[in-house]
């Protein structure tokens, strides 16, 4: 190694170095130290701990509740992402043509993405309130409902989930439909030209081309939603509580529960070690399945 | 036949408006309900859709929000203006280094480190919960700005975003600024930062919103009510007022909103290509 290089690469580690301290600090370090957390039964209420090796994961394992609250994960994810996705898809579509002001509706739909979690949560109490809720006042209007029977859907456990798939797929359109446009623009012009010389109709150049072409921008929008999905907190904490009857008890809202109400961070952090491999599982099948998809494609 | 042509054509520009109006519509009713609920006057109950319109309008209910004798609520926004402002600066000047560092700098270890950044965004913040409020609690941290700020002081998403940024920066600019005797320190931020505004701004407000609508970070390092954030301020404000007063919930959320909407306006015409610069490539 020349000085020069020595200079440089003493240099470079010199620009990293604060960024590198802090995702050791605040990254790395705490996955360690989470799993060293969850081999002790732990109660940080009143600071008793004590070793208990792999039993914090053998009574997750067999715990009803958690496994209840996995699948209000698993579920909330498999309707809300694909159904959130496939909005997207058709808004990014509806705005990717030429027309005056379409940046403005572009803006307008990103809003529910930046805004506050709990002011969104608080307005979505609103709509889906039973008395002059939004929802119940259009089913007033459709004549689906009349003014004696309202449905009160947050507290009724065959449509709170529903209330926060609904929200997930509003506030998460706008940034999926940014990353669906930018797809869009990758696609060269030349292939649909070619494809209406053949006499494609539109369905079928959007079956041919449009979809193949974004299988890259779909899986990256179907790994990160997902990701994020598995992981709801916020609204469940301000909606419905995981109720009713731990209907919506999803696994993110179930693990705060376990550390900060009942003080079990052992046992919590087992169960975010479990939450984690679950979600390392479900990003590596939809790899597979989609990489699957694509050779169909190229072959 | 060419008349037909331009028929379609029309006909379906008024499709797709209809159909841009109608999801603006879904999207925004909750937003504008929020403001106009805000102006209707206090501990009124829930109007019904025929009566939203506020006949006189009450905007004294944002200074009863603020100067509420049992909830700080000038303070809550005051300790976000400090974190915000805190992490924004903070975040881009180390994550602005790494990524220079990245971008142009060959240093051993440069690859393996880089994937680190890479493979801790796909860590969520479920796993870290814990860890990271023991370690805050033994720095004796618990319940100051430095639990809200020192944890947002780098980003791997920022640094993977300026990278990306940086590396489009023709190579000769910061070599020509090395003859002419520039630092790197004085290259980074009078040529890469200022040719990159776009990555920069990007990064600004996706930082700023990110901390300004952190609910889960404030609610646990932070627990006497002077500390609180807007976001975890906003839901005690709600439930210390039920369900019974709507008004002023609303003005409350529109005062933790309306920072957030003005710098994205501001911020929103760099997004689209920052938001790409940070996912496909």
């Amino acid at each position: 190694m020349t000085r020069l290089q020595r200079r440089e690469s003493l240099l470079g580690w010199a620009f990293v170095g604060p960024a590198t301290a802090h995702l050791a600090l605040f990254a790395l370090f705490p996955i360690a130290y989470a799993a060293y957390v969850s081999t002790f039964k732990w109660n940080i209420a009143n600071g008793h701990h004590a070793f208990v090796g792999g039993g914090n994961y053998a009574f997750s394992l067999r715990e009803q509740a958690f496994w209840n609250a996995l699948w209000n994960s698993f579920r909330y994810t498999a309707v809300g992402v694909p159904l959130g996705m496939a909005l997207a898809l058709a808004v990014a579509l509806l705005v990717n043509q030429r027309l005056r002001g379409v940046t403005i509706f572009r803006t307008l739909y990103y809003i529910p993405a930046i805004s506050s979690g709990v002011a969104t949560a608080m307005l979505w109490i609103y709509v889906f309130l039973p008395t002059n809720g939004l929802v119940n006042v259009v089913l007033l209007w459709l004549h689906v409902n009349d003014k004696t029977h309202t449905t009160d859907f947050i507290n009724n456990a065959s449509t709170a989930m529903w209330v926060l798939v609904v929200m997930s797929v509003f506030t998460g359109l706008g940034p999926r439909m940014v990353l669906y446009l930018a797809g869009l623009v990758g696609i060269p012009g030349s292939l649909y030209e070619a494809a209406s010389l053949d006499g494609a109709s539109g369905w079928s150049s959007f079956k041919r081309i449009t979809l193949p072409m974004l299988l890259p921008t779909s899986l990256f929008v179907l790994v990160t939603s997902t990701i994020s999905a598995m992981q709801l907190f916020t609204p469940v904490y301000m909606i419905t509580k995981g109720g009713p009857d731990m209907t919506t008890d999803v696994v993110g809202y179930h693990i705060y529960t376990e550390a900060w109400v009942d003080f079990n961070v052992g046992l919590a952090s087992a169960k975010s070690f479990i939450l984690l491999v679950a979600i390392a599982g479900i990003s590596i099948v939809q790899f597979r399945l989609v990489r699957a998809n694509l050779a169909d494609y190229s072959a | 036949m060419k008349e037909f042509a331009h028929f379609r054509h029309i006909a379906k520009a008024v499709a797709s408006y209809a159909a841009m109006l109608l999801i603006a519509g879904f999207l925004m009713a909750p937003f504008v309900w929020m403001v106009l609920v805000a102006l209707h006057p206090p501990k009124s109950p829930i109007p019904a859709i025929d009566e939203l319109w506020p006949v006189k309008p009450d905007f004294g209910n944002f200074g009863r929000v603020l100067t509420n004798p049992h909830l700080p609520v000038a303070r809550f926004f005051l300790n976000s203006v400090v974190v915000a402002g805190a992490v924004v600066v903070g975040q881009l000047a180390v994550s602005a280094c790494a990524a220079y560092a990245f971008a142009r700098l060959r240093f051993a270890g440069r690859g393996i480190l880089f994937a680190a950044f890479l493979g801790s965004m796909m860590i969520g913040g479920a796993a870290t919960q814990i860890p990271v409020y023991l370690m805050l609690r033994s720095f004796g941290w618990l319940d100051t700005y430095a639990a809200l700020i020192v944890p947002g002081l780098s980003s791997a998403f920022s640094v993977f975003l300026l990278r990306q940024a940086f590396s489009t920066v023709p190579a000769e600019l910061g070599e020509a600024a090395r003859l002419d005797g520039a630092g790197e320190m004085r290259i980074l931020a009078g040529i890469f930062v200022p040719l990159s505004r776009a990555a920069v701004a990007t990064c600004a407000t996706f930082t700023f919103i990110g901390v300004w609508t952190d609910f889960f970070g404030p609610l646990i390092y932070t627990n006497s009510i002077s500390m609180r954030t807007v976001e975890v301020g906003l839901s005690i404000y709600k439930n210390a007022y039920g369900g019974t007063n709507w008004p002023l919930q609303m003005s409350a959320a529109v005062i933790v909103m309306a920072p957030l909407l003005l710098v994205f306006l501001i911020g929103q015409r760099y997004f689209v290509r920052g938001i790409t610069l940070g996912s496909i490539k």
